[in-house]
Parts: C-alpha cells; structure tokens; sequence
C-alpha cells in the first residue's frame, strides 16, 4: 500500500521525467507553428549557453528565477501558495527605488546601495506579510488575496510611475535613473558582456540563508511542522499562526531579490512590469527544485536558460516568439505540480518490481 | 410475533479481512421486519464493518446477504438504496447551506426540474411528520438546525428514498437524553409500521429500552443472539467483554506518591463547539498509573488534549505539583516535565514525512542538546541522538534517515514513547499507546510503562482497549459521556462493573 | 438635459460591454467552484478561447465558426484541469495557475507562427466579426424622450455575445437552483460526501462544473476578440479572468449578484477611461484612475477579510474528494 518512491528517483528521476515530457509536448507546439523542434531546441541551446555573453545572460536570468523560487519555496514548506511574488517584488522594487531617488547623491554608492536592498526587502516582505497576516488571523485564502494584492501593487506603480516618480520632462513612465547600482559581475572579471550582476552572489546567499533557517534553526523546524502536518504544530507547542505570517514575510523579502537584480543590477531605475513574469516562474522553479534551495537553484538555471534561449529563438527563428518558452514553463508547472500522481505510481510500481 | 415471512436481512457468514486483522469472522444475523435489533459490541468488535458491508461500502471477502429470502449482492450505497437499505451515520451526511426539503430530495429529485419533486418531498415531509413524530421545518437551513433535529432530517431522507431497512449507527452519542428519548419513540413508531430498524450501539441502557432482539459482537465474531426480554444488562455487559485470560501481568498494588497532577472541574469543547469534557476532576499520584477507561468518543480525547495543552479548556484548571498550568502550550508544559504520547500517532506523534530524526525531536526542537555553533541544529548530533534512541528502545530498523512513514506502528510508537520519556518527565500523559501496534510490539510499550511507574513517575493512560486498561492501571476511572462515572481499583478490577459503567448503564 | 446624455448614455453603453465577458467569466467560475473545483485559470482559458476564436474567424470568415473553435479551445484546457483536479485529485490552484502560463505561451506562439503579424492575428471585418445589434424599432423608440435614447442607446447596439452573457444569467440561475443537477452540483461543492450517499457521482459532476465553465470562458475569450475587438493580440484578456474571480467573490458565488457586481466593475471601467488624464477639480493633479482600476481586487480583500459583510465561498472547494474510509 504505501509505495514509495526511492530518493533518487524522487529527487532527479522523476523531474527530469516530468522536464521531458513537457519539452516533448512543447516540440509538438513548435511542429504546429511550422518550426523544426530540433532546430529550436539547437537555438535554444546556443542561445543560452552558446557564449559567454549568453552565459552571462542566462545567469541574470536565472537569478530572478533564484529569487522567485525561493520565495515561493518558502511559503510552499509553510504549507502556503504564494501566487503574490509579482507584487511583493513590485512593491520591493518601489521601496528600494525610494531609498536611491532620495539618497544616491548623498550617501556613499556603497551604503545607499545596502540600504536600498534593504529597504526592498523590508517593503516585500511588508507586503507579503499583509495576506500571511489575513491568513492567520481572519482566514482569507492566501492564493485569492495574494492574486488580488498583485493587481493592487501593478495599479499603486502604474500610479506613481505615471504621475509622481516620473522623470519631469519625459514620457516613459520611468523614474530617472540612479546615480549607482549593483556593479555587473564583469568588474570582477566574468568574460562577456552581460547584465549579471552582484545579485547573483546574492541570490546564492540567499539560498543558503533559506536552507539554513528552514533546515537548521528550531524555528525552520516548526516552520516545516505547520506546513506538512497543522496538528501536530499543537502538539509541539508551536505557533501556527506567527509562522505563517513570518513566512509570507520571507517570501516578500525573498521576492524583493527581483528588483534588486532588475533595477539596481541592470536597469538603474524604476520601470513598470519589471518582474517580466519571473513571480509566476517561480512557481515552476519551486515545484520542480522540490522546494529545496539547491532544486530552485538548478532549476532556476534551467529557466534562466529558457529565459535567454527564449529571447534568442525568437531573434533566430522569427516565427516563434520568446512567449514559446511559456509552454514550457506552462506545461512544468502542470507535469510537476498538477499531475504529479500520474507518473508516481508506474514509476514506483516499475522501480519495486 | 415470530412470523412464516422471511427476515428483511440475513447475513450467513460474512467475512472480512483488512490486511492482517480479521474485522468479521463468518458473522451471521437475522433481523426481521416489525423489530428494533440492537448490535452491540466494544470498540473495534466489528459492528462498523458489519453495516459498511450491508450498505455497499465495501464488499465481504465470503459469506452472503439475503433480502428478503432472495440472494442480493450490495455493490454500493445505490445498490442498498433499490434493496431499500438505508443509513444514518454517525457524522451526518447533510448539505448544510441547504433547506431540509432539498436534502431530503437530494438523489431521489424525482425528474430533472425540482418543482414537480419538492412539491412531493414536502407532502411526503408533512405526511412522515404526522405518521411518526418527525416534525422539521422543510424549509429551515441544515445548518441552523440542532444536532436532534439534524438526525431527524437524515432519518427523513432515509424513509423518502423508500427505505425498509434503517440501519442507525450510534445515533445518540450526539443527543442530548431528551432528544434521545424522542428518537426512541420514532424507532418504535417506525418498528410499528412493519419496518425493520438496525440500532448500533454500546450503550446498554439504549439496547435494554429500545430494542426487541440484540446480537452481540467481540472480537470480530457474533458471541450471542437474545430476545431483550429474556436478557439483562448485566449479561450482555459480560458477553460484549467476554471472559479475560487471568492477567498475568496486573501491577502490583503501588503504594502511590503525593498528588502531582490535579484536574479539577474540566470542561472541554471540540472544535464543532460541543461539550465534550463535562466538568472531570481526577488526580495523578507519583508512582501509580492511572487509567481513564471508556468507549471511544465520550470526551476522553478531548481530555488529554486539553490536560496536555493542545486545547484551551472552556473552564477548569489543571494543575502540576500545586501550580496552575492551564492553557500553558504544550512547549511550555513540555519544559515543566510534563510529556504527552499522543493519541493520534500520525497526525500529532510524529510527522510522517519527516525522517525519522527528525520526528524524534518533535516538540523538543529547540533543545540546545543539538545545537552547535550560531545555535544551529546540527543534523549529525539530531542523527547521532535518533541512533541512540532506536538502539536503547529497539527500534527497528534502526535507520534514522529513513522516513517516518516507513515505520511500522509499533516501531513509530516506540520512537514517539522513548522521545517523550527520555527527559524523564514526572507526568506522562499517554493516549492508546498500542492502537495498531502487533502483540509483540504491546507487550514491550507496555513494559516500558510499568517501568515508568516502578521509577516513581506518574502515568495518566488513556485507552479505549479494556485489556491495556486492566493490565496496567493502579486505579481506574470510567469516562462516559464526559463524565467521570466510576472509580476502581486496578489490581482486582471488577469487570462487570467496569463494563456496565463503561456503557453507561450503572452509576 | 442632452448634455447629461451625451455623457451617460457612452459610459452605460460602455458598462454593458465590458461588464459582458466579466459575467461570462465569473459565471463559469461560478459553475466550476459550485462544483467543489477551484478555478484560478479563467484568464488562461479566456485568452486561449479569444484566440482561436480570432484565428479561426479570420481563416473562415465567419465568427460563429470563429466562437465554435473558442468553445473548443477552451474546453480542452478545462478538460485538463478537470482531469488534474478530479481524476487525479492534485493541486487546483496549481493546475489552474499553470493553464494560465501555458494559455499565454501557446496563444502568443501560434498566433505569431501562423500569421506573422507580430503576434497578432488579421484584423477582422464582416461576418468575421459579431456586428453590432440595433435595438429592434429602435427608430420608433428614439422617439420616446430620454427613456427612448437611453433604450436605443445602451441596451441596443451590442454584439451578440454581450446578449448572451445577460441571459445567462437568469438560465444559471435557474439551472442551478431549480434543476435536478443544479441541487446536485451545489451540493457537490458544498458536501460531496452526501452526494456519493446518495447514490450519485461526485466525480461526473466536478468534470460537468469544470467543462461548463470551459464552455462559458470559450464564448467570454470570442466576445473580447471577435466582438468587443476585431482581432486577437497577446496578452489581450488583461487580467479579466482575475477581475472575474473577484466579482465572484464579491458576489458570494451567486448568478445574480454576479451580475450587478460585473456590472459595478464594468461601470468602474468605463469611468476610469473617461477620467483618463482630466484633473481632479481643484487639485489640479490627474484623477488617480489607477486607484479606480484597483478597487475590485481591494473590495475583495475586504470582504474575505471579513472586516465588511463576508464572503463563503462552497465548504468543499479546493477540496479533492476521497471517498472516506
């Protein structure tokens, strides 16, 4: 009765299944557009990783991806489904672009740039904070409110950015842009031309920041406790609730990791829509990373990837947009997430026998 | 009134195995038209089962059900429905935002648009009412109804759906004795009418009030068959629990230290809001094992949950060593040496997904026993303490990263008993220790209490098993119905008492 | 008098005909979460339905052909979700947020590949399009002063689908509280256990609430590319299904508030457009008509919140039906 997969099959054979299934239907939708499947996969590869630039920008990408499936990882080993990261990362980037409009001309590079990270971060994780709280203490689902608080967060920039923070004298709904920024990693020497920036180190910090808390502190453990089984945190003495929207937090504050690597790292100012739909990637990268730190890394790898070979195919091939990496995407977070029982038991019925 | 037409059911040796445990054992019954017949038994007989299989839950492994004289096979609940079997179970199958008409017509609407249907359910409604004393308001929501009400609703959707056979599962374990009172009186309206009523319960003062024929089941197997009136309560309190093997393992009498655990005045409610604790004052010495016997859902699960802070009490104080701890939580009471084995091992005990280690610090997560430098938990000394708990406690197998659902229940059980006791706790607050747990796996948690108590540590054991209750305790207290009803002696325990209290039916 | 009209009469208009996909969409929520399935997926469903619906208007010429092929697409996508939700009883909201990326990504991809015009697909004319609808005798009822103008003006002059979506509204209702499967269907959402009591299939009823909403965000996606719009561009739904979900929230899943709260979000619309750009009177600063779009996602964070009136959603949504036992 109770199959069980083994780990390594949970942990690397089974997504990898699920990964290849959804770029096999995914090849299907190319052949429908009148592509060669294989001809996009090559260019998607070339894309991504083909050169050094391409290295770089598929790195860049794959940070937001970092950033964005670990705030939705978090909230997932609380047991909650953060469909918010769009918005706390909205809401961060507002925060830290606060900080450099007000302070960049008069504070060293240096401190202004840490104090707008953390400023991002206090204002994503104020804002995820907000449905965790709604959660916990007046019960509104998080998924509903957090779909709400993206709409909200988009109207409050589309706002600002339109008619407070724009640059006077300019259309663009854009702030001017910052005096400094995040340094791109090519100062320190990575080959290429490319956007990624120190947000990259920071988003593995980061990471390991997740792992650490939510593996190796008691208050990780608890968290984990509330997310897997809410009895027993009663029986353990543990505060569901407080959990809860301490997770919510993390995950804004995780989220704000986007506009630090977008905006300090590589616009240097506020633009609208700046996420690029990275908030709702993080969900694919957390399902399929298993929700743990070194998954969501490689996974958000692996969409950075698509990211890159994405905009790239769409340069190669003109017949396909880089929305085709959405399919992927799409179909991941449906093989992963939604049909995750379809697989488990032939694989477990295959690997007992 | 014995009559020459066939019984409405007759089961002939139904069978039913459920992995290794035998639930049904070639059980056979006879229930005829015109007859309230009680099936009685303590928890676990076998009754449950018994009436899932008569209503197409699941099928019997052998044996054969016979309606009316003619062979039926009853592959699900419509199935019973066209036989014209119908349920009442103990957790109400009612739509709740819904108006009583539309329950009562839900599966049986009567064509495809409402009106022509709801205007037969509501003549069918006044005409029941009238017939039996089953007065509802038609048009009043489910969920503004009160408990007794609600039980009226699912007894008129049974006899809508043209039921001749009503098989009551434990119906009164929610009434109050007045509603209780009324139910009985449309039992017997409806035995009047010819139908035939099934009452399952193991409240012998129902059985001896309300029935006419009462079967009786232990362990699986139906033990006696009686006419009411020729039986008494005191004899069906004996075949439900059966002559016990002389224990050989009854505790010697103790000689109990000062009082370390008061309970005083409890009241406890569940989280549909219903008092289940209805004001239980005990007291726990220093060496001695206190049982708390009774039949599953009289409050005794509330009770522990409240005592070990999982629940806030609705009134009532509990305290340890003289000092109040009511509604402390459970890490609190935890650190003042008070440690609870769980009823409910999968939901509370431990948490199935979680490695082993992992379960095995649950609720003492935060002990700097595993922590290192920054205050981190270091997974090596977690594993390294799950080694050494397994290896003292026989645990097996002794793998600590191995997931906790992959345990079998008495190894989960003895993991979950060695996590608690290892801080040596003066109170041990300990629920169905070996519910699921195989002979050998009881025999050594139930060594380990005795051993608990013989060190001079209060045990406060909470068990629907009679056996567990018998060869452990001290002192026994009987719960039913929230209520403290009895106290015994352990070591010479009478059975018969103890059973006749534990159904209600002695004070 | 006639200035006050020359005002209205556009916004009212304009109310309806946004309001329109709004109800479709909310209906099919509607249908799908009195069913027990949560259905986070509305906006995939709807532009995936908006752009076969465009793609296969303009190939055809013909918009029913065109709303035949949104119903399709868009069942299809519903099929899965039910196939995930209830066969297999995983994640709803997972399955509905990845119909809703897969929706986009497949939308923009095939619009682009097959028509190479930027993702967009040819703009429709003719019988390729749902043409206006004038108001039966509207030349006689104009006559009639200001109810006249009013009639002829908003309630006239709309596409069909934006009739259709106002007469489904009384038919879901009437499906739903006064048919055999309505009863069933609600108490699926409410109860599925009391529903397998009984005999019935909870399974078959979630699969029959997820399809109908399938069918309803089909005919919502071909209203807001073959009628409200002459062509399909990505990314066209805007967040309507999202804004959909909101209304059913407000609405306490029911057909008719349904209908007065798209229409209160329709109005919302129509009046921040108008507002675009005119300063506040006084402040000399523009009307923050962000705040005006904002207002549906804030009122449904009230109301779940509880703080005002309270939204319950059926007991069993979100909720996999395993047999008990």
């Amino acid at each position: 009765m109770n199959r069980e997969l083994p780990r390594w099959a949970d942990l690397a054979l089974l997504p990898a299944l699920n990964l290849l299934l959804a770029l096999g239907v995914s090849a299907l939708v190319v052949l429908a557009a009148g592509e060669s499947p294989a001809a996009a996969l090559q260019a998607l590869a070339i894309g991504s990783f083909g050169s050094w630039d391409s290295v770089g920008y598929t790195l860049f990408y794959a940070t937001d991806m970092a950033f964005a499936g670990l705030a939705v990882a978090i909230a997932f080993k609380c047991g909650l489904f953060n469909i918010g990261v769009e918005g706390q990362a909205a809401i961060g980037g507002l925060g830290l672009a606060l900080v450099m409009l007000g302070l960049d001309s008069t504070l060293p590079a240096a401190l202004v740039v840490i104090l707008a990270v953390a400023a991002g971060a206090l204002a994503g994780a104020a804002y995820g904070a907000i449905p965790g709280w709604l959660q916990a203490r007046r019960g509104s689902h998080v998924v509903i409110t957090t779909i709400m608080f993206n709409f909200i967060a988009a109207s409050l920039l589309v706002y600002l950015l339109v008619n407070v923070l724009i640059e006077p004298g300019q259309m663009a709904p854009e702030t001017r842009r910052f005096a400094v920024g995040l340094p791109p990693l090519s100062d320190f020497g990575f080959p290429g031309r490319s956007p990624v920036n120190l947000a990259l180190p920071l988003a593995l910090l980061a990471a390991l920041a997740v792992w650490v808390l939510v593996w190796r502190t008691p208050w990780g453990y608890g968290l984990r406790v509330v997310g897997s089984n809410p009895d027993a945190a009663a029986y353990a003495g543990i505060d569901q609730g407080r959990r809860i929207i301490a997770a919510m937090a993390i995950s804004g504050a995780l989220a704000a990791g986007i506009a630090v690597n977008e905006l300090l790292g590589s616009q240097d100012k506020l633009i609208l829509n700046f996420t690029g739909g990275a908030g709702f990637t993080g969900i694919a990268v957390a399902l399929m990373g298993r929700n743990h730190p070194v998954g969501v890394l490689l996974a958000a790898l692996l969409f950075g990837a698509l990211a890159q070979g994405g905009a790239e195919l769409a340069f190669e091939m003109p017949d396909l947009p880089r929305e085709t990496v959405m399919v992927v995407q799409g179909l991941v977070i449906l093989f992963t997430g939604a049909l995750g029982a379809l697989f488990r038991a032939p694989l477990s019925r295959l690997l007992g026998a | 009134m014995t009559s020459a037409a066939p019984p409405a059911i007759e089961c002939r040796g139904i069978t039913k195995r459920f992995g290794h445990v035998l639930a049904n054992d070639a059980v056979d019954l006879v229930v005829h038209r015109g007859s309230i017949h009680g099936v009685i038994g303590e928890n676990g007989a076998g009754k449950s089962t018994l009436m899932a299989i008569l209503h197409g839950f699941y099928p019997a492994d052998s044996g054969e059900i016979l309606v009316d004289g003619r062979k039926v096979s009853i592959d699900d609940s419509a199935d019973a429905a066209r036989l014209g079997i119908e349920m009442v179970h103990q957790h109400f199958m009612l739509v709740e935002p819904f108006r009583v008409v539309e329950n009562v017509m839900l599966g049986a609407e009567g064509g495809a648009l409402l009106k022509h249907g709801e205007a037969e359910a509501r003549a069918a409604l006044k005409r029941l009412a009238e017939e039996y004393g089953l007065a509802v308001d038609p048009d009043a929501r489910v969920e503004d109804l009160p408990v007794g009400a609600r039980q009226r609703v699912e007894i008129l959707k049974a006899l809508y759906r043209g039921a001749e056979v009503l098989i009551l599962d434990e119906p009164t374990g929610v009434l109050t004795p007045q509603e209780a009172d009324d139910l009985f009186r449309v039992l017997r309206a409806l035995r009047d009418e010819g139908k035939a009523i099934i009452l399952i319960t193991h409240k012998l003062r129902e059985v001896m009030a309300v029935t006419d024929r009462v079967s009786v089941m232990r362990g699986g197997k139906m033990v006696a068959h009686r006419e009411t009136s020729e039986t008494s309560a005191a004899e069906l309190g004996e075949l439900m629990i059966g002559r016990r093997p002389a224990a050989a393992q009854r505790p010697a009498p103790s000689a109990p230290g000062p009082e370390i655990l008061a309970v005083e005045d409890l009241r406890v409610r569940d989280n549909a809001g219903v008092e289940r604790v209805r004001g239980v004052s005990l007291a726990l010495h220093a060496g001695e094992i206190l049982g708390i016997a009774g039949v599953a859902g009289n409050g005794q699960t509330e009770l522990l949950e409240a005592v070990s802070g999982m629940r806030a009490p609705e009134s009532g104080t509990v305290r340890l060593r003289g000092e109040p701890i009511t509604g402390l939580d459970a890490a609190a009471l935890r650190r003042l040496g008070l440690a609870h084995v769980p009823e409910d091992r999968l939901r509370h005990g431990l948490i199935p997904e979680f490695e082993a280690c992992e379960s095995a610090i649950l609720g003492y997560h935060g002990d700097p026993a595993w922590r290192r430098f920054l205050g981190l938990v270091s997974g090596r000394k977690v594993e390294a303490h799950a080694a050494r708990l397994m290896r003292e406690n026989d645990v097996r197998p002794a793998l600590p990263r191995l997931r906790s659902s992959l345990f079998s229940g008495g190894n989960q059980q003895k993991l979950i008993l060695a996590r608690e006791m290892e801080r040596e706790p003066d109170v041990l607050l300990v629920g169905q220790p070996t519910r699921g747990v195989d002979i050998g796996g009881i025999e050594a948690i139930h060594e380990r209490l005795r051993g608990w108590r013989r060190a001079g540590k209060a045990v406060l054991l909470v068990s629907v098993e009679l056996d567990e209750i018998l060869a452990l305790s001290d002192r026994i207290l009987v719960i039913f119905d929230g209520r403290i009803v009895g106290e015994l002696p352990g070591g010479a325990a009478d059975e018969r008492r103890l059973g006749l209290l534990m159904a209600g039916a002695a004070a | 008098m006639e200035a006050t009209l020359d005002l209205v009469v556009p916004i009212l208009a304009a109310t309806l005909r946004v309001a329109a996909p709004l109800i479709l969409a909310a209906l099919a929520g509607l249908f799908a979460e009195r069913s027990g399935v949560v259905d986070v997926g509305l906006e995939g469903k709807m532009l995936f339905a908006a752009f076969a619906a465009a793609a296969t208007a303009a190939v055809t010429g013909s918009a029913w052909a065109g709303l035949g092929a949104a119903i399709l697409a868009s069942s299809a996508l519903a099929l899965i979700h039910a196939f995930a939700c209830v066969t297999l009883r995983g994640s709803q909201v997972v399955s509905g947020m990845a119909i809703n990326v897969l929706a986009a990504g497949l939308s923009a991809t095939l619009a682009l590949a097959w028509f190479r015009q930027g993702g967009q697909t040819p703009p429709l004319t003719g019988a390729a399009r749902f043409a206006p609808i004038p108001l039966p005798g509207a030349e006689w009822i104009a006559e009639v002063p200001l109810l006249g103008r009013l009639l002829v003006g908003v309630v006239g002059g709309h596409a069909m689908p934006v009739y259709v979506a106002f007469a489904l509204v009384p038919l879901a209702a009437f499906v739903l509280w006064r048919t055999r499967f309505g009863l069933r269907l609600r108490a699926c959402g409410e109860n599925p256990g009391a529903v397998d009591a009984a005999g019935v299939s909870v399974a078959r009823l979630r699969y029959a609430g997820v399809l109908i909403a399938g069918v309803l965000c089909g005919i919502a996606g071909a209203a807001i590319s073959t009628a409200q719009g002459a062509q399909f561009s990505p990314e066209m739904t805007a967040g309507r299904g999202f804004i959909a979900l909101a209304a059913l929230i407000v609405a306490n899943w029911k057909p008719w508030p349904v209908l007065w709260t798209c229409l209160g979000f329709g109005l919302l619309d129509a009046v921040a457009i108008r507002l675009q750009g005119v300063p506040v009177p006084g402040l000399g600063v523009p009307f923050p008509v962000q705040a005006i779009q904002a207002l549906p996602y804030v009122l449904t964070v009230i109301l779940l919140a509880g703080f005002v009136g309270r939204a319950t959603a059926p007991r069993a949504a979100g909720v996999p039906y395993v047999k008990e036992r």
